[in-house]
């Protein structure tokens, strides 16, 4: 399935749970309300012309910093301003990132019966304890997965079994892919733990 | 004799039996890598298992935010250690993706037969670490012989054994030498001497089959519910290949198999990689024959040659009229490059890729550029956008997502390694067996602790 009708069939199956929908760069990406998710990916699972049986990668972005970075005449040492060497042409733009929202967790399903891949993009409003549902009743590689999402961003899954850190010792205290923790930033010295 | 029966028959002593817990690892010498394995024993047999990893986390993601698209490549060379060029073509594809570039065809080639000859490594090390850790060591020696060779290859092209930093985004380092498919095949016989010998002492071994066959069993529909790609999921008979279902550079191009297993045991899993080995040998051969033609060497009409190093000499001192009309002839591999091959391993982008050697150190619109790229801040900047790219790793489908916001460097890079899925299915792989088969059954997975934990 192409993407075009791959977005379709996403879309019209759930009209009210899809927010965005776009194919950049040839990625076919639907962006979902957090709501809608277990019923999207339980339709991506079990629809036969789907079929995406393989959950390839469970991932966030922190949204809090997009665009925001230092501009490069920042790095003028005389102070003068520098013209940023030119960018590169962009025949097919991106929509940007999702509005309102400070984190998304992305999605990337894979067919292994018909060869499509399907990105899905979900939005979370809620800053301080943002949450999605969890899909390890779908596919039980996504426990580990979640686990990372949660320990690198503090996203919480729903329904989760085992929801503890994965890379980072249990004593670490905030979660350090979100944009707003240094990345010079030093912990205390754990002891040993049993 | 007796002749008193007793009315019942005599029951055995019931034995009070406790469940034991062992805790294997993170530093264990049965683990090739750091981790730890906290197990739940009934006598010998495992009831529950868990998992612990993130001792080898060195935070690439997040000082991937860091640095520019070019700088984060010796980052990706330290993720799976043992195959770094194939991190580097994967994160390097990603950032052309989302850049809209398309990398000239010798540039495809050359990066193919890289990443195979490291795939070739890296089955080796696997294959050969599994053998010593079941007690087969002179297979383990053997193998280490055999990656020595291909080792030497890399360094022959990229200068580093391990950490060879060689893709750039929009092209390659440097270009292949001449005389490249030499050494190669040489390489390549003494590669296929040691999978002989090692078919001979292990395949048929009795102590060594005995603790392959029907250990760490999983079925390919449990396999992909996990997530599991690569080698791993083919042993157990789906034919997922990356580069044979999305093929991406020129593997549509070339020939090869891919070969799948039947049980999805660690024999399977053996042989898959023993014939992967094969198979990866064939497509270098195939792909250095149809290699497009590269480089023109020497100036016919000056036929004057002029190492690199001392091109550069001449022009520090302003000596722009000695090598104006020359061509470097030093050319192709690292001791520098030819205008003329530029063009054939690298983009012809200027906002990309740096220029010809000759065009900085001769004139003025080539160390502008030049300066342009390297300079922090003023460097490659990729359009607002995010983008997916799937390469065939040694253990699976190895994917890099970039998010960019119009900067110098990814906004957010997320690697997707392929043996943390594995890592993930350990336990339920290992429960119900013997403590004796977490030796095999962990070498099988091929746990790399740079692509597990970043």
């Amino acid at each position: 399935m192409n993407t075009a009708s791959l977005i379709e069939s996403v879309t019209k199956r759930f009209p009210e749970g899809v927010s965005v929908s776009y194919t950049h760069r040839g990625d076919a990406t639907v962006v979902l309300r957090p709501d809608s998710l277990l019923g999207v990916a339980r339709f991506l699972k079990e629809t036969p012309e789907l079929s995406m049986n393989l959950l390839v990668d469970v991932t966030a972005v922190d949204y809090s910093a997009f665009g925001k970075g230092p501009s490069p005449a920042f790095y003028a040492s005389s102070g003068a301003m520098v013209r940023p060497s030119s960018q590169i042409p962009d025949p097919d733009p991106w929509p940007g990132p999702p509005q309102g929202a400070r984190f998304a967790v992305i999605y990337h399903f894979y067919s292994m019966a018909e060869k499509h891949r399907l990105r899905l993009s979900v939005p979370i409003a809620d800053e301080t304890s943002p949450e999605v549902d969890s899909l390890t009743s779908l596919w039980p590689g996504a426990n580990w997965l979640e686990r990372e999402v949660w320990d690198m961003f503090g996203i919480g899954f729903r329904g989760h079994p085992d929801l503890k850190r994965i890379l980072m010792y249990e004593e670490f205290e905030g979660h350090p892919l979100r944009k707003d923790y240094p990345v010079k930033k030093r912990q205390p010295l754990i002891g040993p733990h049993n | 004799m007796t002749t008193h029966m007793p009315s019942t028959p005599k029951q055995p002593p019931s034995l009070e039996t406790r469940d034991m817990m062992l805790n294997i690892g993170p530093a264990h010498p049965a683990m090739h890598g750091i981790v730890r394995i906290v197990t739940r024993l009934d006598g010998e047999e495992i009831k529950e298992c868990e998992v612990e990893i993130g001792y080898l986390h060195r935070g690439f993601e997040k000082m991937a935010e860091t640095v520019d698209y070019n700088g984060v490549m010796p980052y990706t060379d330290r993720l799976n250690y043992v195959s770094p060029l194939i991190n580097n073509m994967g994160y390097c594809m990603a950032v052309e993706k989302l850049l809209g570039i398309e990398v000239p065809e010798r540039c495809h080639y050359i990066r193919v037969i890289l990443s195979e000859i490291s795939r070739i490594g890296d089955h080796l090390t696997c294959v050969g670490a599994t053998a010593m850790e079941l007690g087969a060591f002179s297979v383990f020696l053997y193998m280490i012989k055999a990656r020595e060779y291909l080792w030497d290859l890399v360094e022959k092209v990229t200068g580093a054994r391990m950490t060879v930093s060689y893709c750039r985004v929009g092209g390659v380092k440097a270009d292949l030498q001449d005389d490249f498919a030499e050494p190669c095949a040489k390489a390549f016989e003494e590669t296929r001497k040691v999978l002989e010998e090692t078919h001979g002492l292990l395949t048929r071994n009795r102590i060594f089959t005995d603790r392959m066959n029907g250990t760490g069993v999983i079925s390919s529909e449990e396999a992909i519910a996990h997530g599991i790609t690569g080698p791993f999921l083919r042993a157990t008979g789906a034919t997922y290949d990356v580069r044979k279902d999305c093929p991406y550079a020129v593997y549509d191009r070339l020939p090869f198999d891919v070969p799948v297993g039947t049980r999805g045991d660690n024999m399977d899993r053996y042989l898959v990689r023993m014939e992967e080995m094969v198979q990866s040998m064939r497509i270098v051969e195939a792909a250095l024959s149809d290699l497009p033609p590269g480089p023109v060497l020497t100036n016919p009409e000056t036929g004057r040659p002029i190492p690199a190093a001392e091109m550069v000499d001449l022009a520090k001192v302003g000596n722009i009229d000695a090598i104006s009309g020359g061509c470097a002839v030093a050319g192709p591999t690292l001791e520098g490059s030819g205008r003329a091959q530029h063009p054939s391993i690298a983009v012809d982008q200027k906002q990309v890729f740096l220029p010809a050697k000759e065009d900085t150190y001769g004139n003025i619109e080539g160390l502008m550029q030049q300066f342009k790229l390297v300079m922090y801040g003023h460097g490659l900047r990729a359009p607002k956008g995010e983008a997916y790219f799937p390469v065939e790793g040694a253990n699976g489908e190895l994917g890099f997502y970039v998010v960019s916001d119009g900067s110098g460097g990814p906004y957010r890079l997320r690697c997707r390694p392929p043996c943390f899925a594995i890592m993930s299915a350990l336990p339920r792989l290992l429960e119900g067996d013997m403590v004796a088969d977490i030796i095999p059954t962990f070498g099988s997975v091929n746990m790399i602790g740079g692509e597990l934990d970043r």
